[in-house]
């Protein structure tokens, strides 16, 4: 039984990411001089009446880059968390419901890529990438990345899930009344697997902006000018910027605000699953 | 008896005597006890054995322990005696003769003679050792000859002439040929005491120690230095705020701001240091890069261009905080003999460098450049991810490439990737990076103007130079490394200089300065720009 408070956490939560995201949606007419623009007489200015969040060290004005930082990071991380979670509906969901050595050999697999440092399987994949692509096909490629890296975890999950759902009664049934192998996957498995599909897709999203923000943070992430995240938690690099510069935490306020946001949300998923 | 007044007069002389008694023992005690220097090494020291030394952690105590025959004023940048008290270079820069100093005992006691100086070469050029200071002794082929004329005069012939030889004694640490401590037993101002791996090395006073100040007493004046390993900035920093060390000597401009806004004695900039930062294109002809591409970056009209659109002004101003040079060429006009004086700084003009452009074929539709072909000017830029600074400068080129239509995609990679990239595969188009220089003659740069050289980064070990201009560099290069005449060889590096900013091969951004840090408690430091920036003159500090 779900608490009254806890919904209405999770009213606030939802709210607040609504909010988030159609304030980054408008950031065309909210900063209309872009994120590139650099003040270069302006630069590493504090917060004024022409730059609300002041300027980062080349001038750019601050809050044009935070608006525009959060769209591609909120846009671009779910994207990512659904091909992730495709990912592992497929390969665990297909494993689990096949079961014997389908599923050993799927887990081998999924076991294999949780065993590698991910944090540099991404340097390494992202250092083999062509140079001259521009910087927003440098963001997609990047959330491609952690989307196409990021299945692992989920598909264990799924491949337990399947693995269960395979010999639950009315699985047996339908297959002792002839119903075909795809059909009963289909028709049968899939639609049992989605609370659990929800709550990995919902996981997966704050775990890719964090990973983005950590690749950003050195400096691997989504390339200049283009803002994100972790390019805008840069700032914050060395133990002599905290408390001089307050302004400089709002990217950190937000991706806090944002990532508890989806926490929050997430209980209610995880509800659902269970 | 004595009248009372005459008793208080005598007291009051008895008093001034004493007084002043008690503070000549306390200057004396100060002069004597200079205290202890604490700063911090950036890294673990790989060797304490002087010939052996290639990191920075070493180089470093190998200046606070090591004896020199020669040592280049940090400060004036003239060589000056140390354990030699004068020196001859033969015409044919071959041969350099030594009249060394007497009475002189390493810290162990045992004493110093020409036989010292004939051990240390012998070690030094042995090929087994692969000494990296050796390195710069080897000229050609063939064996390094010492013969020792008396205890204190020593001559040394090389099979070839050694380019600035008497400077390159600069970095030889004299060791001891009968000594059973070996490299321990030293003839500099400090030695080794203590060394407790990943924490901390202690330097002691040497007490035979052969020099002595204006006043005849003996130096150094400190007792000890300790040394702290510590690898992050950071902490140092706040070890330094905090103080628990007594130096910083070298800050970057971030953090030489925030700390001289709050005590501005406490920093130091000595002005434009050797180091520059640059860019280059790939012109390796195997580059797997397009080839229309490959005729742009062979272009000089093009890097000229290229050059001229970037405002280095603004990269000084804004990315070093007022604390960098805009550069002029390969040789900072921090280096006061070998800087060519007669270069003038490239001026910012994104007008007359599209109007360069233009005249070679390339022209602006729609704010892009495309050259008479019609393919857009585009390239990628790559720099080591991590290093702000220069992701910073590569969004400011970005910026002012733009100005003239041409795109920019700005890279950063982890080291390892883009050295690869640089040295394996050329598998680039344009790089930014720093080079860090620590000496000031043109030879220690032979390695990346000789055309066949591994480290002639924009077209590394030609087999002959592919170009003329990089003929002609080669051929000044070698006969300035030939010749033992000062003039000669400096008429020859200017020519190269102005060979490389004709070219641009390397465009030249910015020199940064040398920033440092020195607290109140600390005597007698004068930071400078060449390494080591603050305790130079380490023989003269001390900590009160």
């Amino acid at each position: 039984m779900r608490s009254w408070h806890g919904r209405v956490w999770r009213r606030v939560a939802s709210i607040v990411l609504l909010l988030v995201v159609g304030v980054s949606l408008s950031a065309n007419w909210l900063a209309p001089e872009g994120y590139a623009r650099q003040y270069r007489e302006a630069a590493s200015a504090p917060p004024s009446r022409q730059h609300w969040l002041g300027t980062d060290e080349i001038g750019r004005d601050r809050l044009a880059r935070v608006l525009y930082g959060t769209r591609i990071s909120l846009l671009l991380a779910p994207a990512a968390a659904l091909l992730s979670t495709l990912m592992a509906a497929l390969i665990g969901g297909l494993a689990g419901y096949l079961g014997g050595a389908w599923a050993r050999v799927a887990m081998a697999v999924t076991d294999l890529f949780l065993s590698l440092p991910w944090l540099f399987l991404l340097i390494t994949v992202r250092a083999m990438m062509p140079l001259n692509v521009s910087p927003m096909i440098s963001v997609l490629v990047t959330f491609l990345l952690l989307g196409l890296l990021g299945w692992t975890t989920a598909s264990r999950v799924l491949c337990a899930t399947a693995g269960s759902l395979r010999n639950a009664d009315f699985v047996q049934q339908a297959r002792a009344s002839g119903v075909p192998d795809a059909r009963l996957f289909w028709v049968h498995v899939v639609p049992n697997l989605k609370p659990v599909l929800y709550a990995q897709f919902w996981i997966s999203i704050p775990a890719f902006i964090l990973s983005e923000a950590n690749l950003g943070i050195l400096g691997l992430g989504v390339t200049e000018p283009t803002p994100s995240w972790g390019s805008l938690l840069r700032e914050l690099e060395g133990v002599i910027s905290i408390g001089e510069e307050p302004w400089k935490f709002v990217p950190l306020v937000l991706l806090v605000i944002v990532v508890t946001s989806f926490q929050l949300v997430l209980s209610d998923q995880e509800q659902v699953a269970a | 008896m004595r009248p009372p007044e005459k008793v208080g007069r005598m007291k009051f002389v008895k008093a001034v005597a004493l007084s002043i008694f008690v503070a000549s023992l306390a200057a004396f005690a100060a002069a004597q006890s200079g205290g202890e220097l604490r700063f911090c090494l950036r890294s673990e020291p790989k060797t304490f054995d002087p010939l052996k030394v290639e990191d920075d952690a070493s180089v470093a105590i190998r200046y606070l322990t090591g004896g020199v025959l020669v040592r280049m004023n940090r400060q004036t940048q003239v060589l000056e005696p140390e354990l030699a008290q004068s020196w001859k270079v033969s015409k044919d820069g071959k041969q350099i003769t030594f009249k060394l100093r007497s009475g002189i005992s390493f810290s162990d006691g045992t004493p110093f003679s020409a036989e010292d100086v004939a051990y240390t070469v012998q070690q030094l050029m042995d090929p087994n050792l692969h000494s990296p200071t050796g390195d710069a002794f080897r000229s050609g082929p063939g064996n390094v000859e010492t013969k020792i004329i008396s205890p204190t005069q020593i001559s040394i012939t090389f099979p070839a002439p050694v380019a600035g030889l008497d400077r390159q004694f600069d970095q030889v640490a004299i060791l001891s040929a009968h000594s059973p401590k070996k490299e321990m037993a030293v003839l500099g101002p400090f030695m080794v005491a203590d060394y407790q791996p990943g924490s901390t090395v202690l330097l002691k006073r040497n007490p035979n120690y052969w020099k002595r100040d204006a006043q005849g007493r003996q130096l150094p004046y400190l007792d000890s230095i300790r040394l702290d390993i510590q690898p992050n900035r950071d902490v140092e920093l706040l070890r330094f705020k905090r103080g628990e060390i007594d130096l910083i000597n070298s800050l970057d401009s971030e953090y030489f701001d925030k700390l001289g806004a709050a005590s501005p004695q406490l920093v130091h900039d000595a002005g434009p240091s050797l180091d520059s930062e640059q860019m280059w294109f790939d012109q390796v002809s195997k580059a797997p890069i397009a080839s229309y591409k490959k005729t742009w970056f062979r272009s000089p009209a093009f890097r000229r261009a290229i050059s001229q659109a970037i405002n280095r002004d603004d990269l000084s101003r804004i990315v070093f905080r007022g604390h960098a040079q805009p550069a002029i060429g390969p040789v900072s006009s921090a280096n006061k003999f070998w800087f060519n004086a007669k270069l003038k700084p490239q001026t910012y003009s994104p007008d007359s460098a599209l109007k360069a452009l233009q005249s070679e074929g390339f022209r602006l539709e729609n704010g892009t450049l495309k050259d008479k072909d019609g393919n857009a000017v585009e390239f990628s830029l790559i720099t080591n991810a991590g290093n702000k600074y220069r992701e910073r400068m590569a969004a400011m080129i970005q910026d002012d490439l733009q100005k003239i239509g041409v795109r920019v995609n700005v890279v950063t990679l982890d080291f390892p990737s883009l050295i690869e990239r640089m040295t394996q595969t050329f598998d680039y188009e344009a790089i930014l990076l720093g080079l860090t220089n620590v000496g000031l003659d043109p030879n220690e740069q032979m390695n990346v103007w000789l055309s066949s050289s591994e480290n002639h980064q924009w077209n590394p070990q030609e087999k002959a130079p592919e170009t003329a201009w990089e003929a002609e560099i080669d051929q000044l290069m070698r006969a300035q490394a030939s010749s033992a005449d000062p003039r000669k060889r400096k008429e020859a590096f200017d020519q190269v200089q102005e060979i490389v900013v004709e070219q641009a091969p390397f465009i030249y951004l910015v020199n940064r300065n040398a920033l440092s840090a020195v607290a109140a408690s600390v005597h007698g430091a004068s930071p400078v720009i060449l390494a080591p920036q603050t305790y130079w003159n380490i023989e003269s500090l001390s900590v009160h």
